[in-house]
């Protein structure tokens, strides 16, 4: 009876809106939300940054893959009233029409996407696995836990598997990826 | 204009642009994530709302109460339009199930309810305030019941005397197969924005691929007059048959406008588009092949079931088996069960991709049997007509070559003959091979160009739906009117727009690249009339004839405007028009657990002129992946009890992810079909799915001596079974 009680009157006094602070991709943003507003949802729905997708909106696709404090995450998953203060990138700031990113131009010369919904997920987390296998983040399939960790196929394919591309382009993905590695060796 | 015989030698033979690669022209925007889907249309649509649909969770019955009242007293509820509310809607014939109204459920997740709110945070959490009882009426949701009850078929289609072969048979098979139910599982859901505030003019931004069918669906469904709709697609994440039809979301969503005097927003979430919306039906089949020892396949007799909700079609998994091989006693019977799983219909490739996910695991069984080697089996049964109707010929058949090339590329000469022998550690190692055949179909289709300051901007209601349209009718239009590339403007995904053929069937790119020529010959003439000159040539951005020469952006005065159909004629129904391929596989298969690896897999594949190499290839490599998927994981798991698709998340249904997929490698056969369009093309978006599973189903009884017959060929199918350690 008595937590009941206390629930019920948490509940009431609960606010259910919450003022935030985030900076995208450099410039900051003071927002009030429903605390229940996904980070993926106040990007695309709040400030119009419709270039994160949302896919499946559980975490199981990819699509919406930004990045928080250089960290890729999968904005469905997270609220956006838990990221005061924190720095995000999405593929708007990643690059535009006039400016592409050089995974952005590998991605146009191996035509890899064709539908190009996965495509701003893929293109975060490609740069992302860069990074990690650069600073030496083991991965499922690594075999030497200590020093450097090889750039093969197989450890790209891994830690790009977390998104999905029902248009099948990961050949053509993985082309991509290796371009940028190979400008940047 | 009329397209009434086969193309002789046109400009398309000596082009600068078509059959070349050119990267996609949309590119930019994908890649930048600014490419305009359908629910991001923020840059055409202020003020709307968002709805959130609510499914039934009964797979058959009738809604007895439903209740919405602490729903619509919810924070930011603006509407909630319960089935009770409104009588059934009236179907398109495209629906088999009905889209909203009235309280008959006819399956899982059917909508019953749309929240309208300020939110989506808002709509989802009234959603579930809605209390809603049911009288359930039980339903038939087991295949295998199904195929036991069948044993008296109807035979569809025979040809000669079939039993009579099989008696006389010296080497036969006959065995039960199964594939899978599939899911679609485009990478962007369903989704919709509706403007219908005054209820009589509707406009809807939706991701669909066939902009006419869906306009005119719109108009049964919403009783509208077609004049009063608008409907734009410009953008598709991913369609895979999928996005054929009207669908939930752009019904809901206009329902709701209607009633808030707002657009509404309305995207299928992910959970619910698997039984709400259409998928592919899995099938039992039974396949019978007899041949002489010499390996003269001498009948087929192929009979295969799938589910449908009562007035569908289900999935026609024998239609290949009537014409792929030569063979003179052939009989199909295809049976669309009446079952009450949500609704089956087409996706990529319906029918063959079932169809010879089968038929090539019994070609490699009977080559088996026969001692042959399955390419030599599959060469020696070749045909160049339709063997059912033998005055048919095949326009332009190289399946033969397709083998050949591919056995060659592959290395499949050195490949282990005896199965179950070839070990690399832990790892079985396997090799196999499969045909493909994929018909041609063509469609009427038709655009517009103008020439219009500076550019020639051609629109038509073709969309692109990751197939490479926006590209492939760039080059058609540069190539026809002599400019480049970037002097050409493409709009496509709009009902203001000359109707396309659309993109389904693989017949999208062959179609509409010949409707976008007849247009550009329309304008053409329109540019001759207004110069007073006869039959112009147009090259290097020029306008020549006689010892006229004038550049074609420097023609004065208004606007100039073509506009035509590409009509097929019926001489396509007197020939075949097919596309071919082969797929050759290796496979690793772990000799303690039965886990299966692909290690590399090459397409070789027929389909008439390539338009751009580029862009085909990605289907092409498309289309493997997802018969990988088929082959290996894809699986809708039927609950029997309760009549639903259990796993309805991208995490329970589980396509080919970047690990699943090694080296790919396609190559097309240089061939011409004249007798397909005037660009000679055919589609390929197809190809690839068909019968790739079969190969990598070869390739694992090569290398475990274990023959699968049931997909998806997980490894609980092969433990009690795999060679001794
Ligand atoms: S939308 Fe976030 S993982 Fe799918
Ligand atoms: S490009 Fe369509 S899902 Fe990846």
């Amino acid at each position: 009876m008595t937590s009941t009680t206390t629930f019920e009157k948490h509940r009431e006094s609960a606010q259910t809106r919450s003022s935030v602070a985030l900076t995208i991709n450099g410039q900051r943003h003071e927002l009030t939300l429903d605390n229940r507003t996904t980070l993926l949802d106040a990007l695309r729905e709040h400030l119009n940054l419709t270039g994160s997708k949302k896919g499946c909106d559980h975490g199981q696709c990819g699509a919406c893959t930004v990045f928080i404090d250089g960290q890729r995450v999968n904005a469905c998953l997270t609220l956006a009233v838990m990221h005061q203060d924190d720095e995000i990138t999405t593929i708007e700031g990643v690059g535009g029409v006039e400016h592409l990113d050089p995974m952005q131009q590998a991605f146009i010369d191996h035509d890899a996407f064709q539908c190009g919904y996965c495509t701003p997920g893929q293109i975060c987390s490609a740069k992302a696995t860069l990074e990690e296998i650069r600073a030496g983040i083991p991965s499922h399939v690594t075999k030497e836990l200590t020093g450097p960790i090889e750039l093969s196929d197989e450890e790209i394919r891994e830690r790009m598997s977390g998104n999905l591309c029902r248009c099948g382009a990961y050949a053509n993905i993985l082309e991509a990826i290796r371009q940028v590695a190979k400008e940047r060796a | 204009m009329d397209f009434n015989q086969s193309a002789d030698e046109n400009l398309f033979d000596r082009a600068r642009i078509i059959g070349k690669p050119h990267k996609r022209i949309d590119g930019a925007l994908k890649v930048t994530g600014t490419a305009p889907y359908a629910y991001e249309r923020n840059d055409v649509v202020e003020n709307h709302l968002v709805g959130y649909p609510l499914g039934a969770s009964i797979a058959k019955g009738r809604i007895t109460r439903m209740d919405a009242a602490a729903a619509r007293n919810a924070e930011g509820v603006a509407a909630v339009i319960t089935a009770l509310d409104i009588d059934e809607l009236p179907r398109a014939d495209s629906n088999v199930a009905k889209l909203f109204g009235g309280d008959l459920v006819e399956h899982y997740h059917q909508a019953i309810a749309v929240v309208v709110a300020e939110t989506l945070e808002q709509a989802r959490a009234a959603t579930s305030l809605i209390e809603v009882e049911y009288e359930e009426t039980p339903g038939e949701f087991d295949l295998d019941d199904a195929w036991k009850r069948l044993q008296d078929r109807d035979v569809i289609n025979e040809v000669g005397d079939v039993d009579a072969a099989f008696e006389r048979a010296e080497v036969s098979i006959d065995e039960i197969y199964h594939t899978a139910s599939q899911s679609h599982a485009m990478m962007e859901p369903h989704a919709s924005i509706a403007d219908w505030c005054d209820g009589k003019h509707l406009t809807l931004w939706t991701s669909n691929q066939m902009i006419a069918w869906s306009k005119k669906a719109l108009a049964t469904t919403l009783e509208l007059d077609e004049a009063d709709i608008r409907l734009e697609s410009p953008f598709v994440g991913g369609g895979f048959g999928g996005k054929l039809w009207l669908r939930a979301d752009a019904v809901l969503a206009a329902l709701g406008s209607r009633e808030t005097g707002r657009p509404v927003k309305v995207a299928l979430p992910r959970p619910f588009i698997f039984n709400n919306a259409t998928h592919r039906s899995g099938t039992v089949q039974r396949l019978r092949i007899a041949a002489n020892k010499d390996g003269r396949i001498t009948a087929f007799d192929h009979s295969a079931i799938s589910h449908t909700l009562p007035g569908g079609s289900g999935e026609d998994a024998v239609n290949q088996t009537r014409c792929f091989y030569a063979g003179e006693n052939r009989r199909v019977a295809h049976h669309a069960i009446d079952m009450n799983l949500p609704e089956a219909a087409d996706m990529r490739a319906p029918g063959e991709a079932s169809g010879l996910a089968v038929l090539e695991i019994a070609m490699d069984e009977m080559a088996e049997k026969l001692g042959l080697d399955p390419v030599e089996f599959r060469i020696l049964n070749d045909t160049q007509v339709n063997p059912e109707e033998p005055h048919k010929r095949y326009s332009d058949r190289h399946f033969v070559e397709c083998l050949q090339k591919g056995s060659e590329a592959f290395g499949w000469r050195e490949r282990n003959k005896v199965p179950g022998s070839r070990r690399e550690g832990q790892w079985l190692i396997g090799q196999g091979v499969a045909g493909a055949y994929r018909g041609a179909i063509t469609m009427d289709s038709g655009a517009r160009v103008r020439l219009s300051q500076g550019k020639l901007v051609v629109e038509t209601d073709m969309t692109d739906i990751g197939t490479g349209s926006y590209t492939i009718i760039a080059q058609t239009v540069a190539e026809t009117m002599g400019v480049t590339m970037d002097e050409v403007e493409v709009r496509l995904g709009n009902s203001a727009y000359p109707v396309s053929s659309g993109s389904g069937g693989q017949f999208g790119a062959a179609s509409s690249t010949a409707g976008v020529y007849a247009a550009c010959l329309a304008l053409q003439e329109e540019i001759g009339k207004r110069l007073s000159i006869e039959s112009p040539r147009f090259e290097n951005g020029r306008v020549v004839s006689g010892d006229q020469d004038l550049g074609l952006f420097e023609i004065e005065g208004e606007e100039l405007v073509g506009e035509d159909t590409l009509h097929f004629g019926d001489f396509q129904d007197e020939i075949e028009l097919g596309t071919f391929g082969a797929h050759f596989v290796e496979v690793a298969v772990n000799a303690y657990t039965g886990e299966t690896r692909l290690r590399r897999m090459l397409s070789v594949c027929d389909a008439g002129r390539i338009l751009n190499p580029i862009t085909a290839r990605s289907q092409v490599l498309g289309g493997m992946v997802m018969s990988i998927g088929a082959a290996l994981s894809e699986s809708l798991s039927i609950d029997t009890a309760r009549g639903f698709f259990a796993n309805h998340d991208l995490a329970g249904y589980e396509i080919a992810v970047h690990a699943d997929i090694p080296e790919q490698e396609v190559i097309f056969l240089d061939t011409l079909d004249g007798a397909s369009t005037p660009l000679k093309a055919k589609g390929v978006g197809e190809l690839g799915i068909c019968g790739g599973a079969a190969a990598v189903a070869n390739a694992m009884y090569n290398a475990t001596g274990i023959r699968l017959r049931d997909y998806p060929l997980t490894l609980d199918r092969m433990l009690d079974r795999l060679p001794a350690i």
